[in-house]
């Protein structure tokens, strides 16, 4: 560690003897973690914001499955788990010895009190589709519970693994918007809003214990910002970068690493299926020919990212290719747009969240979709006022946004969705799969489902969002890829 | 006529004649991306070089400077056009409830800092360069109406003005033909301060993403753009930013200029 610091070449003494000093102090257990949003609150269970997972999610709360870094489901609190043979009955087996925060047992008790509060009424669980297929939970033992599903689901265990799905105790649900209480390898300690989240080390964890002893977690919203936290080593790690263009500097920078991976984040120009004249397919395919995807990842995304012809992550194994189906020809596009009855374009709006993909993104479709004649205004909107006029509201003719949430085809089967895709074929499709079992059956659906969508150009599909993080060179254990939104520090440790 | 209004003038007009010529040509169209050429430094092709878009940064400044030219403009019109009335009015009816009125109403405006209220403005109409036109035009209102006032009250005990009095002229009529040419001076030195302080202002709310909107280059906006990009392309930042000092720079010698050059007492003194 001293020679590190050493031959980094300090200026003078007092910063040498400040460095070692600092250094020593924070004994590389600590970590501080730099991310753009704060959570809303801390209950992974009562809302969409995905700032809530990626703080907790694993760190403090586990649910019965969890997903790995590479995206594989493995046992959670659930150390294994028998599938009757109509695949509607799960009899989970639960790790003994488990204790939430508070010193309470964890147990079949809680995961059937976690599963029936997602699954009620009057849930505020963000994801309640994720539990709507259950029957019945039932205690058999403390440590077993089975879970009836009304049909077979091939994605339950998947399901299970979710943020929203993690196990809360009865005992402390009521203040877990401001303490939350889970089972992790890290203890909520405290919460200074605008600023900071601190975790500390469970030393009572049931199972392999977290390396590093306390972790603060900063937010920092503005790209400057962040560029100058890191730059300036006041933070450790920033997951998801939000400047891309500042990852060359980084990268030459022995201080630090880059790690470049890929999310569930399906980056699309979002279209509202039922304002015309985006109701002709023959115009939504006009504006999918018009854009030019490469010159948006280089020019957006400094080149970050995966292009994409459908609603589908490119690493997910079931992935088909359709990028050809859109792909750049401006001329096709004003034939297109011709025989739907637009010959000199028409004029549309364009609402961008703040996200610089989604902005500088934006810049360039404008002008991609004005060489075909198509004039977009740009309204810029916060991301109350997106969720607000665009996403419930529906007032909206385009938009781009990333679709973080893994395996989220099934959201072109809701015809109140905000693309108001209503394709009986497709709704059909995803009751379909749903009930399928058998991998190759579900992968040649999945493929299907893709075509679809692709070919009805519902939305414009561009780029698969890269997982951006910037950490010190030091550290280790990091998750590259962000195959759900989460942080997950449990097997972090600081390399000397 | 001195150094000041000289280099003031001189600096002013080259911003002047970038906006007027980029109506009739630029090098480049300021809207055309080139991404393979993006972040290249001022080179023989791209006089200012190309932004990350790889657009040509000399054709967006030009246009850019149209864009900052307009807004303040028009906002120092309105400010103008009603604070003037509105000084001159308050300084007629000195005393009466119509001038506090007046000037009550003027302290509020002034009361709160302009730059916020103008984002407020902004954000709940729309961003977009009409509202910030009007954000700015409002808070150059009371400027106008204070300065207006102050002078015509020392008019209003001179002699020409009692005599035009005894003729039997109405108190507008007076304020118009007799208050306001004495005031005209002072208003033209106004004006080219709250110009200046109007290309500050746009610049400020296009920084902030409330100004014109894209495609239409700002230099707010380019500075703004430019901002996680000034440690590897600093030009990006340094040419739209040496717009805007040449041109408030510029606007502000040109009304100290002014000022000396028309301020009969500072005429006197020097002959």
């Amino acid at each position: 560690m001293g020679f590190n610091i050493f031959r980094r070449g300090m200026g003078s003494a007092l910063a040498l003897s400040a460095a070692i000093w600092a250094g020593a102090a924070s004994a590389q257990g600590d970590i501080t973690v730099a991310m753009q949003l704060e959570p809303p609150h801390l209950d992974p269970t009562s809302a969409a914001a995905g700032a809530i997972d990626s703080v907790l999610y694993s760190n403090v709360f586990e649910g019965l499955t969890r997903f790995m870094g590479d995206g594989s489901i493995v046992p959670g609190l659930a150390k294994s788990w028998d599938i009757s043979d109509d695949g509607t009955v799960y009899t989970f087996h639960l790790h003994e010895g488990v204790t939430f925060h508070d010193g309470t047992t964890m147990d079949a008790e809680d995961v059937k009190f976690s599963l029936d509060r997602a699954r009620a009424e009057d849930s505020a669980n963000a994801q309640k589709a994720l539990f709507s297929g259950i029957e019945s939970v039932e205690v058999v033992d403390p440590l077993t519970v089975r879970v009836t599903l009304k049909e077979p689901n091939g994605n339950f265990l998947f399901n299970m693994a979710w943020g929203d799905a993690v196990i809360v105790a009865p005992e402390s649900i009521d203040g877990i918007k401001q303490h939350p209480v889970g089972t992790g390898a890290f203890k909520f300690s405290s919460w200074v809003q605008g600023d900071r989240i601190e975790l500390v080390k469970n030393p009572d964890y049931w199972g392999t214990p977290a390396k590093l002893d306390h972790v603060t977690f900063k937010f920092i919203s503005d790209p400057t910002a962040a560029f100058a936290a890191v730059m300036a080593e006041d933070v450790d790690v920033f997951t998801g970068f939000p400047a891309p263009e500042n990852l060359p500097q980084f990268e030459a920078d022995p201080r630090f690493q880059v790690l470049v991976g890929s999310t569930e984040g399906e980056t699309i120009l979002s279209t509202n299926n039922k304002q015309p004249p985006f109701d002709n397919v023959k115009v939504r395919e006009a504006v999918a020919h018009a854009i030019d995807r490469q010159a948006l990842i280089d020019g957006a995304m400094f080149g970050y990212g995966t292009p994409i012809g459908t609603h589908f992550a490119p690493h997910h194994p079931a992935y088909v290719d359709l990028t050809d189906l859109s792909a750049y020809d401006p001329d096709l596009s004003r034939k297109l747009l011709a025989e739907a009855g637009f010959p000199d374009g028409f004029e549309t709006t364009l609402h961008l969240p703040p996200p610089s993909y989604a902005r500088r993104g934006g810049e360039i479709i404008q002008a991609q979709l004005a060489a075909v004649g198509i004039k977009a205004e740009i309204i810029n909107v916060e991301w109350a006022q997106w969720l607000e006029t665009v996403f419930r509201g529906k007032n909206y003719a385009l938009t781009i946004v990333s679709h973080t949430e893994p395996m989220d085809i099934g959201i072109y089967a809701r015809p109140d969705y905000y693309f108001q895709y209503d394709n009986p074929d497709f709704q059909a499709l995803m009751k379909e799969l749903n009930a399928a079992t058998d991998p190759a059956k579900r992968t040649e659906l999945l493929q299907k489902a893709q075509r679809i969508i692709a070919e009805d150009y519902v939305n414009g599909y561009l780029f698969q969002l890269p997982a951006l993080t910037v950490a010190k060179a030091g550290v280790r254990g990091l998750w590259a890829n962000a195959p759900t939104q989460a942080t997950d520090l449990t097997a972090v440790y600081w390399e000397n | 006529m001195s150094r000041n209004l000289i280099l003031g003038a001189a600096l002013s007009s080259l911003i002047l004649a970038a906006a007027l010529i980029s109506f009739v040509w630029t090098p480049y169209d300021f809207a055309a991306m080139n991404i393979p050429e993006k972040l290249q430094t001022p080179n023989a092709r791209h006089w200012f070089g190309t932004d990350h878009f790889g657009r040509d940064m000399f054709s967006m400044i030009m246009v850019g400077a149209r864009t900052s030219i307009a807004v303040a403009l028009v906002a120092v019109g309105i400010g103008m056009g009603l604070g003037v009335p509105l000084g001159l009015a308050a300084a007629a009816r000195k005393g009466s409830w119509l001038d506090e009125v007046i000037m009550r109403g003027n302290d509020l405006v002034f009361a709160f800092p302009s730059l916020v209220i103008a984002i407020l403005i902004t954000a709940v109409y729309g961003a977009g360069a009409i509202n910030a036109i009007i954000a700015i035009g409002i808070f150059n209102i009371p400027v106008f109406a204070r300065i207006t006032r102050g002078a015509a009250l020392s008019l209003w005990e001179r002699e020409f003005i009692m005599a035009a009095r005894v003729a039997g002229k109405s108190d507008a009529r007076i304020s118009v033909e007799h208050i306001l040419p004495n005031v005209v001076n002072l208003l033209i030195v106004q004006g080219t301060i709250q110009f200046s302080l109007g290309i500050l202002a746009e610049a400020g709310l296009s920084y902030v993403g409330l100004g014109a909107q894209p495609p239409t280059p700002s230099w707010g906006r380019m500075l703004a753009d430019a901002q996680t990009m000034v440690s590897f392309a600093p030009h990006l930042a340094l040419i739209p930013g040496l717009a805007i000092i040449v041109t408030v720079l510029g606007l502000n010698l040109m009304g100290d200029g002014l000022r000396d050059w028309l301020d009969p007492r500072i005429r006197a003194a020097r002959a």
